[in-house]
C-alpha cells in the first residue's frame, strides 16, 4: 500500500528535490554574500525601529532571504520579514 | 595559437585530475597536439593517473625557476602521438609559483600546442589563482551532490569576477538508477541551479577505477560508457555538435511501472 502512494507520487518528497531547494536557499545567501549574522543584526535594528510604534513578538520574528519567482519565470531575492504584532501603541490622536 | 583551458570545481575528489587527464588522451586521439600541466603543487597526481609516474625527472618549478627548460620537463605519453604531461613538482608548495609566471608559461606552450589544460587544485587560495591565471577559458567539474555543486558556484563566481566569463560545465559520475528513484539531482537540476552551459556528463563508472589503477586513461576503453562521455566532451570542444549521451534520465511511465513491480518482487523474497 505504501508502494502505491509512492507510485502516485503522494508519498514523501523525493531526496533530489530537497537537496536542489536547499541548494537554491544556501546559494542565495552564497551569492549576495548575507552571513547569518548580517541577518541578524537586520533583525535587531527592525525590532528597535518598529518598537517605536508596536510591541511585537520578537521570538516569533523571522526574517529571511527568500527567491520570488517572476512573471518571465526567473527568480528574484527578496528580504522577507515575518514579525507578528501583539499591540499597536497608542501614539495619540491622529499624528500626521 | 592553441588555447588555455583550466579545469577546477572548488571541492576536492569530484574528479578534475582523471576529467584532465581523460579530455587530454581524447583530444589527442582526434589528432590534436594537447599538453596537460599539473598546477596541484605539493600534491601532485596527474602523472600517476597517466601512467607516467615513473618518467619524470624536472617539473613545473623547475621550469619557471629556469633550472631546465621547458622541452627537458614536458614528457611525452608514448601511447598518444601528441600528448605531453607538465608534472607538478612534489616536494615544494604553492607559493612556489606566481600568478605572473603561470601566465608566461601558458604563453609559451600555447605557441607549440593546440590544447592547454590545467589541473586545477581544489579550493580558492593561491594554487587556484595559480592555476586559472593564464587561462583563456574554464571547464568547472561537479558530481550531483549538494557540497560539490555548493563549491561549484562558488568557483563560476570567482571565475567571473577574474575574467574567465561563461565556463562550462562537466556534471561528473551521475548515477542513472539514482536519477531514476528521484534520489539524485538530474542533468536539468544542477544546469538550473548553476545557469552554466553544460559541456558533458559523465556516468558513474567502475571502469575509470580499473583504468586510472593500470594507469590508462578510460578514454581507451571501448566498452566504458565513461571513456565514451570524455571522447564525446573532447569533441565538442573542437567544435564539433555533439548530443548529450542518451542516459535514459527520463523517468516514463513504463519504466516507473517495471521498477515498480520489480520492487513488489524484491519484496516477496
Amino acid at each position: 500500500m505504501i508502494d502505491l502512494f509512492k507510485f502516485f507520487g503522494k508519498g514523501e518528497s523525493k531526496s533530489k528535490d530537497i537537496a536542489k531547494e536547499r541548494l537554491k536557499l544556501v546559494l542565495i545567501h552564497d551569492r549576495a554574500n548575507i552571513s547569518p549574522k548580517f541577518l541578524d543584526m537586520i533583525k535587531d535594528d527592525i525590532i528597535k525601529v518598529i518598537s517605536n510604534y508596536m510591541e511585537i513578538d520578537e521570538a516569533g520574528l523571522d526574517i529571511r532571504l527568500s527567491r520570488i519567482p517572476q512573471e518571465d519565470d526567473t527568480y528574484s531575492t527578496a528580504l522577507l520579514a515575518n514579525i507578528p504584532i501583539r499591540r499597536v501603541k497608542n501614539m495619540g490622536p491622529n499624528r500626521g | 595559437m592553441g588555447e588555455v583551458i583550466v579545469i577546477t570545481s572548488g571541492k576536492g575528489g569530484v574528479g578534475k585530475t582523471t576529467t584532465t587527464a581523460n579530455i587530454g588522451a581524447a583530444l589527442a586521439l582526434a589528432g590534436k597536439k594537447v599538453v596537460l600541466v599539473d598546477a596541484d603543487i605539493g600534491l601532485r597526481n596527474l602523472d600517476v593517473v597517466m601512467g607516467l609516474e615513473n618518467r619524470i625527472v624536472y617539473d613545473l618549478v623547475d621550469v619557471v625557476e629556469k633550472v631546465c627548460r621547458l622541452k627537458q620537463a614536458l614528457i611525452k605519453d608514448k601511447r598518444f602521438e601528441g600528448l605531453y604531461l607538465l608534472p607538478a613538482a612534489q616536494t615544494k608548495d604553492k607559493t612556489a609559483v606566481s600568478p605572473q609566471q603561470m601566465q608566461e608559461l601558458c604563453q609559451q606552450l600555447k605557441e607549440e600546442f593546440d590544447y592547454v589544460l590545467i589541473d586545477c587544485p581544489a579550493g580558492i587560495e593561491q594554487g587556484f589563482k595559480n592555476a586559472i591565471a593564464g587561462a583563456d577559458s574554464a571547464i568547472v567539474v561537479t558530481v550531483p551532490e549538494v557540497s560539490a555543486v555548493r563549491d561549484a558556484d562558488r568557483i563560476i563566481g570567482l571565475l567571473a569576477a577574474n575574467e574567465l566569463m561563461d565556463p562550462k560545465l562537466i556534471i561528473n559520475r551521475i548515477r542513472i538508477d539514482m536519477v531514476k528513484r528521484g534520489d539524485m539531482m538530474n542533468i536539468d537540476d544542477t544546469i538550473d541551479i548553476l545557469g552554466i552551459d553544460l559541456l558533458g556528463v559523465v556516468p558513474d563508472d567502475e571502469k575509470v577505477v580499473i583504468s586510472t589503477n593500470k594507469g590508462e586513461p578510460a578514454v581507451l576503453d571501448e566498452g566504458s560508457l565513461a571513456g565514451q562521455a570524455y571522447r564525446n566532451i573532447a569533441r565538442r570542444l573542437m567544435g564539433e555538435n555533439v548530443p548529450i549521451m542518451d542516459l535514459e534520465m527520463d523517468e516514463g511511465f513504463l519504466a516507473k511501472l517495471k521498477r515498480w513491480f520489480s520492487m513488489s518482487k524484491k519484496r516477496s523474497y
